[in-house]
């Protein structure tokens, strides 16, 4: 037997979707986490509702490695149609678990791995009579046969059951026995021949628990101050709204009168959306949409109104994989030019880049004082792989300042100015004052459009009233660089540097580490906002190589760099990229520098 | 000097010169606008004017300088309307829009407003062409209609109002720009219904579509305009003075407590019938005739603000305090 491996390793749950399965991988995640260890699951799903294969992986990783693994350790195949395939992403010294009715002789199968036929169906047909509850609790059995094969107590499993079916003890009851039934088959019938075992750990996961991106920034949503949200369904993004929704009808309703203090509506389309969205902002409360990529092409025209007539509005866009419908319930960061520039003309926007469940948070509550403060739309980039997955996090830090409402002038600071104009730049910082409709001056209206107008509101069609005012926008613009979440750099003086930004940063972290045992040092850092702070450039001329790293084909935030930097560093910095649809794994960013390191390219100075 | 029951001169309810041509029906319904607006008594801080685009969308410029002004994207002002309403519930929102804005681009909107009964009102400027690209035919153009170069309009034609009857629309009327004597009372009742009041107001394109041929033009529309009943609009708790031989008069109190009073004209018609509303509508348009006045008026339905039992107070107006889960009780959400 090859040598033991604790706490480190992954398990790839092969499943077809509708089967109940997500319970049951939600159970075994729980339960290594009940353990002490860090765990982190992702789900690989179709776009579909019943009978499609899924895969739910969960990675262990006693250092607290939250990307994903591209081959697995533990294979537990319970989907006929995939089992073929799925047999080859198991790493040399892995173990099968499979339904013991599938062949294992054959050319296609390995003999570098362990096999633990289990008779999945039969056992769940001996034990329960109904159908269509046999089909979930298969599901259940094999949380017990990996369990008893690695060492999590049947009290682990019965407590994390408990935890998944709360309010429904009878379902947890059925469960708690399906799980028994697999961990009597493993304990009776299975020779343990694998080298992975779990062992209780202390001093990573305390006081974290599981989060997903999208609750979090529900979160953020709430506790920023979001009045009116409006929303077309769209994956990856609708648990966004979902979760706003849940949280609005907990802590926004009046328990005695039922009154509300939020207006939610489910529009038409996405371009009702960031209507509502925009009309609410400019009525002065603070509003926001969320969606995907498909959303986001939709609301391209109202963007650019949105920048232009300069009006408040948070547009969270949980990216997916594109082009077109593309791969709906699989990730990508291909949104990240399209959103800087959306819009026909010249647009340029706030674009805020979380990677994590905490910065989910945190920078859904900022999009909203920055969208005020700026008085622009603010484009909050999350993807499927923050959004829809749950991720090990520490309990979200309670908002410590009251909302910044920005440069609104009200009925008093009126009476206290002999005029205003709603495009006047008076603090040079390309940031106009506005009044907010409703104010009960007779000089506090103005009109609000997308035509041509000069600092005081008016329709022109001038040729330098038209360049003046874009010219301001350069300036607002400019004034953000300063103002938006700055970039994280950890730099130690290398001549090689990792710079990504969004969910890439759990890989590059793995990475590093891998790269430092090849010999490979390497200095990082995270891009957190557009448009990038002067600290991007600066970190890039302290480096000889800048590798960006990133989840779309083209090298979008590569590109938009070699647009922004001066000329001479433009050859320091070579694009890295991932677009498979699955969240990039450390070896998707190991590989490339580990050969480019190897040989460094002679800089084209 | 003359005030309104606000205490403001009618030339405070004006705005800029208009520039639209000598004699486009939008110039008249923007004076009768102004006019309703004054006698009503509109504050014109808590007036939001919105609009799409196209010549209809430019006019709210031309009255009510003083008040907030938003001209959106092309067919999208309802999306807009509706956002500034749930923020800002105290506002009367006045939405201006055209054929083009509102039955081709603007459609979806327009039925998603209706449907949620968005408390506003929506005045289309009803001409059947293109003005600001020059001459196209819009949907609202009445099978055979001609353009300026005699070119027929083929394809079936979009009815704002029966097609808002039909979404469960709650006030839905229709008038003709050179009519300020109907116009200016349904305006009002519009004003008061609470609820999306579409108005449909024929509003010829002297440029573009005011030929011979065209169903949209000032010699048409006075030809076939039938005339289904006058209103009169009485402000809450003001007394009924104007008497009536029984039987001629349909007098529908609106949700404020004002009235409307419908009196009848040719016929007798129930104003808050929908299956009569589309019956009329459907028997005057195959007659080549259109039928103007009050079609339809629920009062009976709840708006956006009350279906969302929003809170009386504007939700742009709320404070961290009555908006964020408080200190005491988030730990428990991670628990």
């Amino acid at each position: 037997m090859h040598q033991r491996v604790t706490n480190d390793f992954t398990i790839r749950v092969a499943t077809v979707n509708g089967s109940g399965s997500q319970s049951s991988n939600l159970v075994l995640t729980n339960a290594i986490f009940r353990l002490g260890i860090p765990v982190a699951p992702k789900n690989v799903f179709p776009s579909n509702i019943e009978g499609l294969p899924t895969w739910f992986d969960v990675r262990i990783s006693s250092k607290g490695y939250q990307c994903r693994t591209r081959d697995v350790d533990l294979l537990v195949a319970l989907n006929t149609a995939t089992w073929r395939t799925d047999i080859t992403g198991v790493k040399a010294g892995g173990a099968v678990i499979h339904e013991a009715t599938y062949p294992v002789a054959g050319e296609s199968l390995r003999d570098d791995v362990v096999y633990y036929p289990v008779p999945f169906n039969e056992l769940a047909k001996t034990n329960f009579s109904d159908g269509t509850l046999r089909k979930y609790l298969l599901n259940m059995i094999y949380v017990g046969v990996v369990a008893e094969l690695l060492g999590i107590s049947e009290a682990d499993v019965e407590a994390a059951i408990t935890g998944q079916f709360k309010r429904k003890a009878k379902a947890a009851a059925t469960n708690v026995e399906a799980a028994r039934i697999g961990f009597t088959y493993a304990r009776e019938q299975l020779t343990k021949r694998d080298r992975f075992g779990l062992e209780r750990m202390s001093g990573q996961t305390e006081g974290r628990s599981f989060l997903d991106g999208n609750r979090a920034a529900a979160l953020g949503c709430i506790q920023g101050g979001c009045t009116v949200a409006a929303w077309y369904p769209i994956t990856p993004s609708s648990s966004l709204c979902e979760n706003f929704i849940a949280l609005a009808e907990k802590f926004r309703v009046d328990p005695q009168t039922g009154e509300r203090r939020v207006a939610i509506v489910q529009a038409e389309d996405e371009l009702a959306a960031i209507g509502m969205v925009l009309g609410a902002g400019w009525a002065g409360a603070r509003a926001m949409t969320s969606t995907s990529g498909p959303g986001i092409s939709l609301m391209a025209e109202w963007a650019g109104y949105g920048y232009y007539a300069e009006v408040p509005a948070v547009i969270f866009d949980v990216q997916r994989a594109g082009p077109s419908t593309g791969l709906p319930t699989r990730t990508m960061q291909g949104d990240v030019s399209f959103a800087y520039t959306l819009s026909h003309g010249d647009t340029k926007h706030i674009v805020l880049l979380p990677a994590t469940v905490e910065e989910a948070y945190e920078m859904s509550m900022e999009a909203f004082d920055l969208a005020d403060r700026f008085q622009t739309p603010i484009f909050v980039l999350s993807d499927l792989d923050l959004g829809m997955n749950s991720w090990l996090t520490q309990p979200l830090p309670y908002p410590q300042k009251p909302f910044d409402r920005g440069k609104v002038l009200t009925e008093k600071d009126l009476n206290k100015l002999e005029s205003w104009g709603r495009y006047r730049d008076v603090d040079h910082d390309g940031i106009p004052y506005r009044t907010l409709p409703g104010t009960n001056h007779d000089g506090a209206g103005y009109f609000t459009r997308g035509t041509g107008h000069d600092e005081e509101a008016r329709y022109s069609e001038m040729p330098d009233v038209w360049q003046r005012n874009l010219d301001r926008l350069v300036r607002k613009h400019e004034t953000a660089r300063t103002a938006v979440p700055q970039p994280i750099v950890d730099e130690q003086g290398h001549p090689a540097a990792i710079l990504a930004y969004g969910t890439t940063h759990h890989a590059v972290i793995e990475a590093r580490d891998i790269l430092r045992n090849s010999g490979i040092e390497t200095d990082y850092l995270r891009v957190r906002a557009l448009p990038f702070s002067p600290e991007v450039a600066a970190f890039i001329a302290r480096h000889e190589r800048v590798y960006v790293v990133e989840q779309n084909r083209d090298g979008q935030l590569f590109g938009l760099l070699r647009i922004e930097l001066p000329d001479h560093l433009v050859s320091r910095i070579q694009s890295v990229r991932h677009y498979n649809g699955v969240p990039i794994d450390a070896h998707s960013v190991v590989d490339p520098l580990l050969e480019a390191e190897r040989e460094p390219a002679v800089a084209a100075e | 000097m003359t005030v309104n029951i606000v205490g403001l001169t009618r030339e405070v309810y004006k705005g800029l010169p208009t520039t639209l041509c000598a004699g486009c029906g939008h110039n008249s319904i923007t004076n009768h606008l102004i006019k309703a607006l004054y006698e009503y008594g509109v504050a014109p801080h808590l007036l939001a004017k919105m609009s799409g685009i196209g010549c209809s969308s430019k006019t709210p410029a031309y009255f009510v300088e003083q008040a907030h002004g938003f001209n959106g994207v092309h067919g999208r002002m309802p999306s807009a309307a509706t956002g500034a309403k749930l923020a800002n519930r105290e506002m009367l929102v006045l939405g201006i829009s055209g054929d083009g804005d509102t039955a081709s681009i603007g459609l979806g909107q327009y039925a998603h407003m209706v449907r949620r009964n968005v408390d506003c009102v929506y005045v289309i400027e009803n001409n059947g062409v293109y003005g600001l690209t020059k001459g196209q035919f819009s949907a609202t153009a009445d099978v055979g209609s001609t353009l300026k170069n005699g070119t027929p309009n083929e394809y079936a034609t979009i009815d704002v109002c029966g097609l808002a009857i039909e979404l469960g629309a709650t006030f839905v009327a229709r008038s003709f720009s050179g009519d300020g004597k109907q116009l200016v009372p349904l305006l009002q009742a519009a004003f008061a219904h609470r609820g999306t009041s579409i108005l449909d107001i024929i509003s010829p394109c002297v440029t573009f579509n005011d030929h011979e041929g065209s169903t949209k033009s000032y010699a048409y529309v006075k030809d076939h305009d039938v005339t289904l009943n006058a209103p009169d609009f009485i402000r809450p708790r003001e007394e009924i003075t104007v008497d009536y031989e029984p039987g001629t008069m349909q007098d529908i109190e609106l949700e404020d407590g004002s009235h409307v009073l419908l009196r009848k004209v040719d016929r007798d018609y129930d104003a808050t019938s929908r299956i009569g509303a589309l019956s009329i509508i459907h028997e005057t348009r195959d007659r080549g005739e259109f039928v103007t006045g009050l079609l339809f008026v629920d009062t009976g339905v709840p708006d956006l603000c009350e279906r969302e039992k929003l809170t009386l107070t504007p939700l742009k107006d709320l404070k961290e305090d009555e908006l964020r889960i408080a200190r005491s009780e988030w730990d428990a959400l991670f628990t």
